[in-house]
C-alpha cells in the first residue's frame, strides 16, 4: 500500500468478536488423484500443491495429469457416452442431476468450507452464493433432460458427445456447476480441469458423483496447470470445449480448434460500466458499487470495476462510497463477519499490486482505506481510483481484483458512449430510479448481461455470457443448452 | 434479334452505398462457363476491405437501431426491386454459372423467394430467440437477441446469387452490416445485387459487395479488430483454418466452411441467423 489515508469522519463502528465458521466439517485429504472412470487414480506427472490463499498453509498435494492421463479421462468418457449415459433414458439422466442438486445441498457447508480455505473468498460468500447457486444449477438442468424438444432448438436436438471443460479459480465449484449441469443434462459426458490453484471442491465433487452412483466416465476431473488444460481442449477424440477464463487463454484455445470440427464457447474477461445517474437512490447504489467490484474480491470477470458517475453526484457519491469501504471488514475468509477474503494467489496479487501503480503512474489518484492487513497470505485492500480517464489502462485492462476506477459522464449519450468504449462486453449496471431510463440505456449497451439498480447477481435460468471480446456462447437458461447440442439453432 | 449495338455495364464495388472502382486501380477479367469475356470486375484489395470495414461500422447503429418491423419493409422493399430485375438475373446466372435457362431460372426464383423468408424474420426473432427467465428474486429478468454487429462473409463461390442470398439475407434480417467478398470467377450477380440495394431503401454501408478473391481479401477481414464475426462459408479450402485462426485475435464469432458447398435450395432453418445474433440478458428490477 502506499497511501492509506484515515477513514473519512468514520461512523462509529461496533467492533465485531471474531466468528470463525468451524473448519473441522471438512476433511482436506493429505493428497488427491484424479477422477477417471469413477475412479480415484494417481496422475504421471509431478504433484503440486494447493495453498490457502489466507494463510499460505499448504493444503493438499494434487496429481498433474499428463497428456496420457487426459487420454484415459476421455477414453472414459467417450466409453460413457456411447454405452451409458447417452443411451440413457433422458428422465434417468435427470434424476441422477437432481441427485448431485440434493447431494450439493446436503453437504452444502462442507463445501463452503472447503472453497473458502482453498479460494480465500469469505465464508458468507461461498456459504450464501456460490454453494447453492451451484445446487441450483444442478437442479434446474435436471429438469431440462428430458424436455429438451421443447427447448425451441430443433426437432430432436442430439448430445455433441464429450464435453472438454477449462474453469478457472474464481468461483471454482460454480464454474463446475455452470459447466457440468447443461453438458449432462443434454446427455454429453465430460472431461474438466479445475484451476490448478482451487482444485479441491473439484475433487470433493467428485466424491458426490459417487455417492449419486453416477456411472462411472461420466464425470470425469483432470487437475494440472495450464499444460494439462492444453491436452484437455486439443484432445481430438473432445467434441466441444467450454472455457471460462482470461480473454488472452481464450484466444490460444480458438486458434487450437481453428479447423477442427470441435464446438466451442469461451466466457472470458469484462471491463463493466457500472452506471449511476443523478436520480439514484444514492445509498442503494453505493451498495451496489461495492457489491459490483469488491464481491469475490473483485475476482468476477463481470465484475463492475469502472463506476460512471454522473458528474454532479460524483463528490456525493465518492464521499458515501468512501465512508462505506471504511466499514467493510477484511481477513479471516472463514469469519462469518469477513466481507473481504483474500487474493487468490500470489501471482494474482503481483498483477493487482502492478496495475494499481500503473494507475497512479498515469495520474490516477488512489484512494485505500485505513486498514490493516493480515500478516500472512496474499491480500489486497479496497481501492478506488478517481481522475480516471478513459484511456488509463486501469479504465481498459481488466485488474480481476478490488480496484474501482472511477469516470464521470454528463449526459445519457456520453454515458453509453464510455460504458462501451471498451474491446469487452460483458455485463453493465445501470443506477436509476427511472424504469424508462433503465430499458433505454439497457438496450444501448453492448454487453450480455445488464443489471439495473443491482449487480453480479446469477440465475441458473438467466443466459450469462459476454458480446465483442468477452467471448461467445450463454451459460444458464434455455440459451445455454445450444452449446452442448447438435445442430441446435 | 437487333443489330443495335448493346450498351455494356461496368462492374464496380459496392461500398458505403456508392459504386467506386477499387482504390488499387485492379481488374480482372470474368468469364461465362464456356470462358467467354463478360466483364472485367474490379479487384477490391485491403484498403478497399479496410473502407468497407469502415462503412459497416458506421452503418450498424442506425441499421441496428431501426425497429424490426421497419427492416423487415426494408428487406421486403428489396426482394421487390429483385423480382424487376429478374430477367437481367436470369441472363447473369446462367452466363455465369453456366445453366440452362430453366436452372437460371429456378435459382433466381429461389433467391428471391429466400429474401422473402429472411425478410418476414425481422420481427419474430426476438419472440423466437428470446423470452423472460424466471429467476428467484424480484427482478423482471429477460433475454433477447441482438445482432453481432459488423459481418465479413465471404460468399460461396459457385452459387452467385442463391448462395449470396443466402448468406447475405439473414446477416441483415439479424440487424447487422456486412462486408461481403463474393464469389471471385462469378462476382456479376453480386454486382447486380448492389443496385438493387442502392435503390431499395438500404442505408449505405449496410451491405458492401467487394468483387475479388476471399483467399486475398479474407485474412484482412478475419483479423480486422473492427469486424466481429465471419462466415468463411466460400474461403478457399485451403485457408479456411488459417482464416479461422487469424479470426481468433479479436475473438470473432466463426462460421466454418461446410465441407463443399451445400444445396442452397434446402431450408436453412435458423443456422444462419443465430451465429450472428447475441443474447442480451436484462435484470430489470421490480418493487413498489
Amino acid at each position: 500500500m502506499t497511501s492509506t489515508q484515515p477513514r473519512p469522519t468514520a461512523p462509529a463502528v461496533f467492533e465485531y468478536a471474531p466468528a470463525p465458521e468451524s473448519r473441522s466439517i471438512v476433511d482436506v485429504a493429505p493428497s488427491y488423484g484424479l477422477f477417471v472412470d469413477g475412479e480415484f487414480v494417481d496422475g504421471s506427472g509431478t504433484p503440486f500443491t494447493t495453498v490457502n490463499p489466507a494463510t499460505e498453509e499448504v493444503l493438499s498435494e494434487v496429481a498433474t495429469a499428463t497428456d496420457a492421463d487426459v487420454d484415459r479421462a476421455v477414453r472414459a468418457a467417450r466409453r460413457a457416452f456411447t454405452r451409458v449415459w447417452g443411451p440413457m433414458r433422458p428422465a434417468d439422466r435427470g434424476k441422477y442431476l437432481f441427485r448431485i442438486a440434493r447431494l450439493l445441498q446436503e453437504r452444502a457447508r462442507e463445501f463452503a468450507v472447503l472453497e473458502s480455505l482453498d479460494n480465500g473468498k469469505p465464508i458468507r460468500e461461498s456459504r450464501d452464493v456460490d454453494v447453492p447457486l451451484a445446487a441450483a444449477h444442478f437442479f434446474y438442468h435436471a429438469g431440462w433432460a428430458d424436455k429438451l424438444d421443447w427447448a425451441g432448438l430443433g426437432p430432436h436436438p442430439l448430445p455433441l458427445g464429450v464435453a472438454g471443460q477449462v474453469i478457472p479459480w474464481n468461483f471454482p465449484l460454480l464454474m463446475l456447476a455452470w459447466k457440468v449441469a447443461p453438458a449432462l443434462a443434454t446427455g454429453n459426458t465430460v472431461v474438466l480441469k479445475p484451476a490448478e490453484t482451487t482444485p479441491l471442491t473439484a475433487l470433493l465433487f467428485a466424491e458426490v458423483c459417487r455417492q449419486a452412483d453416477l456411472p462411472p466416465g461420466v464425470v470425469n476431473i483432470v487437475t494440472g496447470a495450464g499444460d494439462t488444460g492444453r491436452a484437455v481442449v486439443e484432445h481430438e477424440d473432445v467434441d466441444k470445449v467450454a472455457f471460462t477464463g482470461s480473454t488472452e487463454v481464450g484466444r490460444s484455445i480458438a486458434r487450437a480448434v481453428a479447423g477442427t470440427r470441435k464446438r466451442l464457447t469461451l466466457e472470458l474477461g469484462g471491463k463493466a460500466a457500472n452506471i449511476v445517474f443523478d436520480d439514484a437512490p444514492i445509498d442503494q447504489a453505493v451498495e451496489g458499487i461495492v457489491q459490483g467490484i469488491f464481491f469475490n474480491q473483485g475476482h468476477v470477470c463481470c465484475a463492475g470495476s469502472r463506476l460512471l458517475v454522473q458528474e454532479n453526484v460524483h463528490d456525493e457519491v465518492i464521499a458515501s462510497l468512501q465512508r462505506r469501504i471504511g466499514t467493510l471488514r477484511l481477513g479471516d475468509p472463514l469469519d462469518k463477519n469477513t466481507d473481504i477474503g483474500a487474493i487468490n494467489s500470489a501471482e494474482q496479487l503481483a498483477r493487482i499490486r502492478e496495475l494499481s501503480e500503473v494507475g497512479e503512474a498515469e495520474g490516477a489518484n488512489r484512494w485505500q482505506p485505513a486498514c490493516e492487513l493480515p500478516e500472512r497470505g496474499y491480500w489486497f485492500p479496497p481501492t478506488v481510483f478517481t481522475d480516471v480517464s478513459p484511456a488509463h489502462r486501469i479504465a481498459r485492462d481488466e485488474v480481476f481484483g478490488p480496484v474501482l476506477s472511477v469516470l464521470t459522464f454528463r449526459t445519457p449519450d456520453e454515458a453509453v458512449a464510455k460504458a462501451n468504449n471498451t474491446t469487452y462486453g460483458l455485463s453493465a449496471g445501470i443506477w436509476t430510479e427511472k424504469g424508462s431510463r433503465i430499458l433505454a440505456i439497457a438496450d444501448r449497451l453492448r454487453a450480455g448481461v445488464v443489471w439495473a439498480n443491482t449487480f453480479n447477481k446469477f440465475d441458473p435460468t438467466s443466459p450469462f455470457g459476454g458480446y465483442k471480446q468477452s467471448g461467445y456462447g450463454r451459460e444458464g437458461g434455455r440459451h445455454g443448452l445450444a452449446a452442448y447440442l447438435e445442430g441446435a439453432q | 434479334m437487333s443489330d443495335r449495338l448493346a450498351v455494356r455495364k461496368t462492374y464496380k464495388l459496392y461500398l458505403n452505398g456508392a459504386f467506386p472502382r477499387s482504390e488499387s486501380g485492379r481488374t480482372y477479367e470474368v468469364t461465362d462457363a464456356r470462358g467467354g469475356f463478360l466483364a472485367n470486375a474490379a479487384r477490391a484489395s485491403r484498403k478497399d476491405a479496410r473502407d468497407a470495414v469502415v462503412a459497416a461500422r458506421g452503418a450498424f447503429e442506425k441499421w441496428s437501431g431501426a425497429t424490426a418491423y421497419n427492416r423487415g419493409q426494408v428487406l421486403y422493399r428489396v426482394a421487390e426491386v429483385l423480382e424487376g430485375r429478374h430477367a437481367q438475373f436470369c441472363e447473369e446466372v446462367a452466363a455465369g454459372e453456366g445453366l440452362s435457362s430453366s436452372r437460371a431460372r429456378a435459382a433466381v426464383d429461389a433467391a428471391i423467394d429466400r429474401w422473402v423468408w429472411y425478410a418476414g424474420w425481422t420481427d419474430k426473432l426476438g419472440a423466437v430467440l428470446g423470452g423472460a427467465n424466471p429467476v428467484a428474486g424480484p427482478y423482471f429478468d429477460f433475454s433477447l437477441p441482438e445482432p453481432t454487429g459488423v459481418v465479413a462473409v465471404l460468399a460461396p463461390q459457385r452459387s452467385s446469387l442463391l448462395g449470396l442470398v443466402s448468406v447475405l439475407a439473414p446477416v441483415l434480417a439479424g440487424g447487422n452490416t456486412a462486408v461481403v467478398v463474393t464469389s471471385r470467377d462469378r462476382p456479376l450477380p453480386a454486382v447486380t445485387l448492389g443496385e438493387v440495394l442502392a435503390t431499395s431503401d438500404v442505408p449505405g454501408g449496410v451491405v458492401n459487395l467487394l468483387t475479388g478473391d476471399a483467399g486475398e481479401i479474407g485474412p484482412w477481414l478475419a483479423e480486422h479488430d473492427d469486424v466481429d464475426a465471419i462466415d468463411l462459408t466460400g474461403a478457399p479450402a485451403d485457408r479456411a483454418m488459417e482464416l479461422e485462426r487469424l479470426a481468433a485475435g479479436s475473438i470473432k464469432r466463426v462460421v466454418r466452411p461446410p465441407a463443399e458447398e451445400p444445396d442452397w435450395s434446402a431450408d436453412p432453418g435458423l443456422s444462419r441467423l443465430t451465429p450472428f445474433l447475441e443474447t442480451k440478458t436484462v435484470w430489470h428490477p421490480m418493487g413498489l
